[in-house]
């Protein structure tokens, strides 16, 4: 069909009288470029030339995707737009036509066989423009995609192991680790998760996933890290090698509000800093300061590995007392931190006898008379620390009798839980398995206390919490609306604003990524 | 008869030849072949010049003539000239021109009588080809195209023009040439008809990739087979006798 005659359209009502004959057949027609009628012209030339009649598309029949090379699958139901669009990529040579119409010619579905039917434009000889439909048919080649060959073969087929170990009693680092590592999507690369008694086995299929992972690591807390390789086979002719990775990274074994006692040499550097301090912040640096004088310093994990030491006491050591005075020295700002000269007892003491402490602490700007706070009584508990007694002489250590760590809130707390109002928020968590000869001695009881401490240590801290994803428990949210006065604000123990929450998470089966991400992009709003 | 011919793997003869009622000219080329088609068909009737033209082998768009004088570019040497008014008839002709349009075959298109000319040849030229060729020369286009020596063919017969050329135009020019004109193609469609076609009154040439469709056009238009049918049909009458004898 000759679509345009450009050039001889304007000649008006005399045009269409004209005729000359074919050159080939002889028949009258209108004189065109090219010379011949329409017939003659399909006869010479073959616009779909070049044009691939046959291709063949790969199929993975488990998942129902179709591989768009180099390695792409692509879900795409029969007859669909998707399909369509798809098996006109993969014809060759329809850069130099205009494709006009497509569609698909019916096949039995359990043909492997796809048909498109086309229409293409070409413009041929001296302006003429030919069209033209012709059929393309694609063989499905069934092969299964690497996701299913991997599940379907062995799914616990790993290259590369991050061990991740942390030498501390609780597990609060590895709660706050799995956050991170969630809302950086760094667990989708896994095969799996393994608990284990200091810490997480994380398995790869690749060493360049596993080395993304450790990096990562490195970023969010500071760690050390060694790798090893072990030969699984070899072949000599190819020279090729099969090894095994696997990184080991440890985790400084110093928490956010342990004590420590500075070896000398570090408090050297620092300017015979502490040497007692307690550590204020933990990141890939550890932030320690010291309670008497409200002096900060930060050591990352370099440094630390140089001249390692071990927390003299953690959090679980940690005794109440109850603040009888205080007073707050305004000149000593630093930051948020005021210095203030506190008259404490211990709570256990209330009503036993009349022990009081005076003690200089970092908390003046938020321990008032009246309140409890939490700290360490280091008179008491047993230093036993060969640093400590390098201090000697004229750098003789002062260690004070207590350091007051936070404010407590455990009574609110408490009150607030008999009266059964609930956290209005949850985290995500992440699908981790047992390992088989893990010591089933750590009960589920220290868990769920590691987890507590670590929920309110959320609450309490707001830079901690902008780290990590927390989503609306409508729930809960919905059960403290029938509680009475579960919004009061009598009490002060801090919450997670609820505009700081995310909305309702649904919780998607690792494995069915495409769900997950979806709601992830919409949580993402 | 139109006989198909080509010049060295090229359908474009009109390019390497010229042919009028009183002379054929033929470029001087690899192989004898060129020459020998035309001394088969037409040797008896007028001489044939093997020619070259300011040195080329395109003596058919160089020069146009017709029974009457033959004109030359004035690119055409001294020597060349001299060879074509020595193996021309005595009542031919032979001029150089002036012209800036050098390719005069392209530019003019002429039987014995009239000519068609390029619409800017110069005044000078139009006159040299009147006294020179014998004819009325007109100043037209054929079909939009200025080249008329290359989009148009005719002998004293008939004549052929571009295929786009409308009705009208073809009636108009028919009445200027007082010979009939029809549109067609040559060489399977090519619309370049004098390039691919070499006639006079008795003979024609074609370029080989001419079809049967075209020959029958031209063979119609220039009246060629008149001789040739009378005779097949006294074949036919004589079969037919025989048959129903």
């Amino acid at each position: 069909m000759f679509g345009a005659d450009r050039g001889f359209v304007d000649a008006g009502a005399a045009v269409d009288a004209r005729t000359v004959l074919c050159c080939l057949c002889g028949v009258g027609m209108r004189p065109n470029p090219s010379g011949m009628c329409v017939e003659c012209v399909r006869t010479q030339v073959d616009i779909t030339e070049g044009i691939s009649k046959q291709c063949v598309v790969t199929y993975c029949s488990q998942c129902e995707r179709y591989l768009q090379p180099p390695k792409h699958w692509i879900r795409a139901d029969l007859e669909s737009k998707e399909l369509l669009t798809f098996c006109i990529k993969r014809i060759k040579g329809l850069q130099k036509v205009k494709l006009v119409d497509a569609g698909f010619v019916w096949t039995e579905p359990h043909s492997k066989r796809l048909k498109t039917k086309l229409t293409i434009q070409k413009e041929i000889m001296g302006g003429a423009i030919l069209q033209q439909t012709f059929v393309t048919e694609f063989i499905v080649e069934w092969r299964m995609c690497d996701a299913c060959a991997r599940t379907a073969a062995n799914s616990d087929q790993w290259n590369a192991c991050v061990q991740v170990r942390q030498k501390v009693e609780h597990k609060r680092t590895f709660l706050f680790l799995e956050q991170m590592i969630l809302k950086h999507g760094m667990e989708r690369d896994a095969i799996g998760i393994k608990s284990q008694p200091d810490g997480l086995d994380f398995y790869y299929a690749h060493r360049s996933h596993g080395l993304r992972f450790v990096d990562f690591l490195g970023n969010v807390v500071a760690t050390r890290s060694r790798d090893d390789k072990q030969l699984v086979s070899h072949d000599a002719n190819c020279n090729t090698y099969n090894y095994r990775f696997t990184f080991m990274v440890e985790i400084v074994p110093v928490c956010k509000e342990d004590v420590v006692v500075l070896p000398l040499k570090l408090s050297k550097e620092f300017g015979l800093v502490g040497p007692v301090m307690l550590c204020t912040r933990v990141s890939n640096t550890l932030q320690f300061t010291d309670p008497v004088t409200m002096r900060p310093i930060w050591l990352d994990s370099e440094k630390y590995w140089r001249y390692p030491f071990r927390p003299i006491a953690s959090a679980k050591q940690m005794i109440e007392y109850v603040v009888l005075d205080v007073e707050v020295d305004h000149s000593t700002r630093q930051g948020k931190l005021v210095m203030a000269e506190v008259e404490i007892a211990r709570s256990s003491d209330f009503g036993v006898n009349d022990t009081t402490f005076r003690v200089r602490t970092h908390l003046g700007n938020i321990l008032q008379a009246g309140d409890t706070a939490m700290g360490y009584d280091l008179a008491s508990l047993q230093i036993v620390d060969p640093e400590l007694e390098k201090y000697s002489g004229k750098h003789r250590a002062f260690v004070p009798e207590v350091i007051l760590v936070k404010k407590s809130y455990a009574e609110s707390r408490r009150r607030k839980r008999e009266r059964g109002v609930s956290r209005p928020w949850r985290l995500q968590r992440m699908q981790v398995e047992e390992a088989d000869d893990a010591p089933k001695n750590r009960g589920e009881d220290r868990m769920a206390q590691d987890e507590e401490q670590f929920f309110q240590e959320l609450e309490e801290d707001e830079e901690l919490r902008a780290q990590v994803r927390i989503f609306k428990d409508e729930q809960a949210i919905n059960a403290n609306t029938y509680i009475a006065g579960a919004d009061d604000d009598d009490d002060d123990a801090p919450e997670v604003p609820i505009e700081e929450l995310l909305d309702e998470l649904t919780l998607a089966r690792r494995g069915d990524g495409d769900e997950e991400e979806e709601d992830l992009d919409s949580m993402q709003e | 008869m139109a006989a198909r011919h080509q010049f060295e793997n090229s359908n474009e003869i009109g390019v390497f030849a010229a042919l009028t009622n009183s002379y054929c000219l033929a470029a001087i080329g690899g192989s004898e072949n060129f020459y020998s088609v035309f001394e088969a068909e037409v040797g008896g009737e007028v001489p044939i010049v093997k020619a070259s033209l300011a040195g080329t082998r395109l003596v058919g768009r160089l020069s146009v003539g017709n029974k009457h004088g033959l004109l030359l570019p004035t690119s055409a040497t001294d020597q060349e000239v001299m060879h074509i008014r020595n193996s021309l008839p005595d009542e031919v002709f032979v001029q150089r021109t002036e012209e800036r349009l050098s390719a005069l075959g392209n530019c003019v298109a002429c039987n014995d009588h009239v000519a068609l000319v390029h619409p800017d040849i110069d005044q000078e030229t139009e006159e040299i080809v009147a006294d020179v060729l014998g004819v009325e020369v007109f100043r037209q286009s054929v079909a939009g195209n200025v080249l008329v020596g290359s989009f148009c063919k005719f002998s004293n017969q008939g004549g052929i023009v571009h295929p786009q050329a409308s009705v009208l135009e073809v009636d108009e020019l028919s009445s200027l040439l007082q010979v009939p004109l029809v549109a067609g193609t040559i060489n399977r469609g090519s619309d370049v008809l004098g390039a691919g076609l070499l006639v006079n009154d008795w003979a024609a040439f074609c370029g080989l990739d001419t079809t049967s469709t075209e020959i029958q056009v031209i063979e119609n238009i220039f009246q060629l087979h008149h001789a040739d049918s009378s005779k097949a049909v006294r074949d036919i009458r004589a079969s037919l006798l025989d048959t129903l004898v």
